[in-house]
């Protein structure tokens, strides 16, 4: 029977059916990051159980950890104590530890593929919902919480129900300035935070696979935005290029081996999806989020839209903004290129470009706080943090920083911030933060001009 | 876990929609703390005035609300981070049940993890609900049965919901997951040598 990438790898690792669509599945790597990471080691012992892999265990401390320069273990204290934790758990398990500083350190999301540790084919898990990232490459990865965690560290098993299958196709050509990020933006905005729910995405069509791989990541980032643990894209000529030569990469025989089994992967011609949604890649313009969910927002041409319902109408207050007005030119205070989702070096790459010899507008602060210690190097051996600097952006140590506020680095209430992160709650980004969620580029130009800009017309 | 049957009391209503998992406890919460004493820090964006004091605009902090049982919220209940926190929270505060339209992926598993029931209704029953609550506050209550799979509104009437089998038995039973997965660790360990022998590449590649 025709199945789709979704299929074939849940089907790979059913350990045991256990029946009305259960499943007791393999889980081939385990992913963790300081705050959940240390949590689940501490509770898999105070258990009585013992790692039921610690191989196929990696873990590095990204949420709670300071991004200043110079930064160490304790710069922001009220971290400390975990990644200690952390560190003891790791060499009592014998699970390997990226720490600070150390290549391979990272966001847990942004070291895996550059690593790596998450191939085509395999599952994932890591107790962190934007572990859907992961699926760019190919994988099943998925977030879980504290006790689903718990069980694969003891078990290496998970116990899952088998979501349906969701297509989404983008098809055509990108216009100049628009990003994976716009791409996935403008779905959510079309269909909603809920549309994923229950469904394993895959991302499909032209413009997909034109895609670069880190481009890919940044689609399936925001998965769990449009509700769907699971965002995968087929692995192709342009993920193998990516991964081979890697760390954790097979290597030789095994990875001719691999290759065969990885080019079996992609779904059949006639596989069946539950949903599919097509999306003409052309017709998507720079996006901008103006309220509090990833689905509010609009292309950057476009007004602040009316208010539909109270939701709505809470956010245009939080957010500080009027209906009807363009979002464009709306003064900004704060502009944060990082985060899971973009802070690769094609994001860089992307966001510096914009630059050229102009200089952030007075009164903004601009950070730029690279996804991984290997994207940090490999930026400044390029220059890259020598032309933020340049222009005024401060260049950082890798972590999460500003996408979620718990480690000390906050946006001041009431401030305005453009970020390449994925979350634009209330509060994410420290208390009364107001966040516009855009690509690197968008982020950039909002840095130069100190408002809200359409990248497309900074030249 | 926590083992569920029935609970019978009031129903506080949060019906905005898409409450993620950040407003129901702020991440900072969690750095280094415990399970247990979450409740107070529940919804405090929300709940508190900027001087520490309660928001009397917070559903919650109405007399009639504090000490509810069951709260009724709007469509996408619990998404965001996949923080199991949330879910501790929500018990620290004495919920033991959530009604809503439908809720995160994640949030929706973590609740069976823990013993808080996550109920989907259709979204205009919810807001009846709420209606009959607001009108009687403090006396209308709401009974929600786990076994019979049914709420029992304000005014008597008995509503089937929908949950998963497997999902319902472990939850009427506190049943411990990964003492039942353990049993089967041959299967697991024939199932690993196998896969080695097909797949050396996804094995060798990290040893
Ligand atoms: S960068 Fe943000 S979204 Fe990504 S793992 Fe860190 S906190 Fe989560």
């Amino acid at each position: 029977m025709a199945r789709t990438l979704f299929d074939k790898i849940w089907d790979s690792h059913v350990v045991a059916d256990l029946g009305e669509g259960w499943s007791l599945l393999h889980i081939d790597r385990v992913l963790l990051h300081d705050l959940s990471g240390a949590r689940a080691l501490r509770e898999v012992a105070e258990r009585g159980h013992a790692l039921a892999r610690p191989d196929l265990v990696f873990a590095t401390p990204d949420h709670a950890v300071s991004t200043a320069p110079g930064r160490t273990a304790e710069t922001f204290a009220g971290g400390a104590a975990t990644l200690h934790g952390l560190r003891q758990r790791a060499r009592e398990t014998g699970i390997r530890l990226f720490d600070l500083g150390q290549p391979g350190n990272g966001i847990v999301h942004v070291m895996a593929p550059e690593l790596a540790i998450v191939l085509p084919g395999l599952t994932l898990v890591c107790g962190d919902s934007h572990t859907c990232t992961n699926g760019g490459v190919g994988a099943l990865a998925f977030g879980v919480g504290a006790s689903e965690l718990t069980h694969v560290l003891a078990t290496q098993t998970l116990m899952q129900r088998r979501p349906r299958n969701l297509r989404l196709r983008y098809e055509g050509r990108l216009g100049a300035g628009v990003t994976a990020k716009d791409m996935i933006l403008a779905a959510i905005g079309r269909y909603g935070t809920a549309a994923g729910t229950g469904f394993a995405v895959e991302y499909a069509g032209s413009a997909v696979r034109a895609l670069p791989l880190e481009a890919r990541l940044t689609l399936c980032n925001l998965s769990i935005e449009m509700g769907a643990k699971m965002g995968m894209v087929a692995p192709d000529d342009t993920s193998f290029e990516y991964l081979a030569g890697r760390r954790f990469a097979p290597r030789g025989a095994q990875w001719e081996a691999a290759l065969a089994a990885w080019r079996a992967l992609p779904s059949d011609p006639d596989a069946h999806f539950d949903v599919e949604h097509s999306l003409d890649a052309s017709a998507i313009a720079p996006q901008i989020t103006w309220g509090n969910s990833p689905e509010q927002v609009v292309a950057v041409t476009d007004p602040v839209p009316q208010p539909r319902h109270a939701g709505d109408r809470a956010a245009l207050d939080y957010m500080g903004l009027e209906a009807g007005r363009p979002i464009a030119g709306t003064k900004v205070d704060w502009v944060f290129i990082g985060s899971c989702t973009n802070s690769r070096l094609s994001d860089l790459r992307e966001a510096a470009a914009v630059l050229g010899a102009r200089r952030v507008a007075p009164g903004v602060t601009a950070w730029v706080v690279p996804g991984s210690e290997q994207v940090k190097r490999d930026a400044e051996a390029e220059g890259l943090h020598a032309r933020f600097q340049a222009a005024g952006f401060e260049w950082r140590e890798p972590g999460c920083s500003l996408c979620v506020a718990a480690n000390g680095e906050t946006v001041p209430s009431g401030a305005r911030c453009v970020s390449t992160s994925n979350r634009n709650f209330v509060g994410r980004q420290g208390t009364g933060a107001r966040t516009h969620l855009a690509s690197p580029a968008m982020a950039a130009a909002a840095a130069l001009t100190g408002a809200i800009a359409d990248v497309r017309s900074l030249g | 876990m926590q083992p569920f049957r029935t609970v019978t009391g009031i129903a506080a209503p949060l019906l905005r929609a898409n409450i993620d998992t950040d407003m129901i406890i702020p991440v900072q919460r969690l750095v280094g703390a415990s399970r247990d004493g979450l409740g107070p820090y529940g919804f405090e964006r929300f709940r508190y005035l900027a001087d520490g004091s309660d928001n009397p605009e917070f559903p919650l902090n109405r007399k009639a609300f504090r000490t509810a049982p069951i709260l009724l919220a709007g469509e996408n209940f619990g998404c965001g981070s996949s923080r199991e926190g949330a879910v501790w929270t929500l018990m620290g505060m004495g919920l033991r049940c959530v009604i809503a339209p439908s809720f995160g992926d994640i949030f929706h598993n973590n609740c069976f993890q823990n013993g808080l029931l996550p109920v989907r209704l259709p979204e205009a029953l919810i807001r009846r609900i709420a209606e009959a609550v607001e009108a009687s506050p403090g006396n209308a209550r709401v009974t929600v049965d786990l076994e019979r799979q049914e709420v029992i509104t304000p005014w008597g009437e008995a509503v089937p919901f929908a949950v998963d089998a497997r999902k319902k038995q472990a939850m009427l039973e506190g049943l411990d997951e990964i003492a039942l997965t353990k049993q089967r660790a041959e299967e697991i360990a024939a199932w690993q040598a196998r896969d080695r022998a097909a797949r050396p590449w996804a094995w060798d590649s990290v040893s």
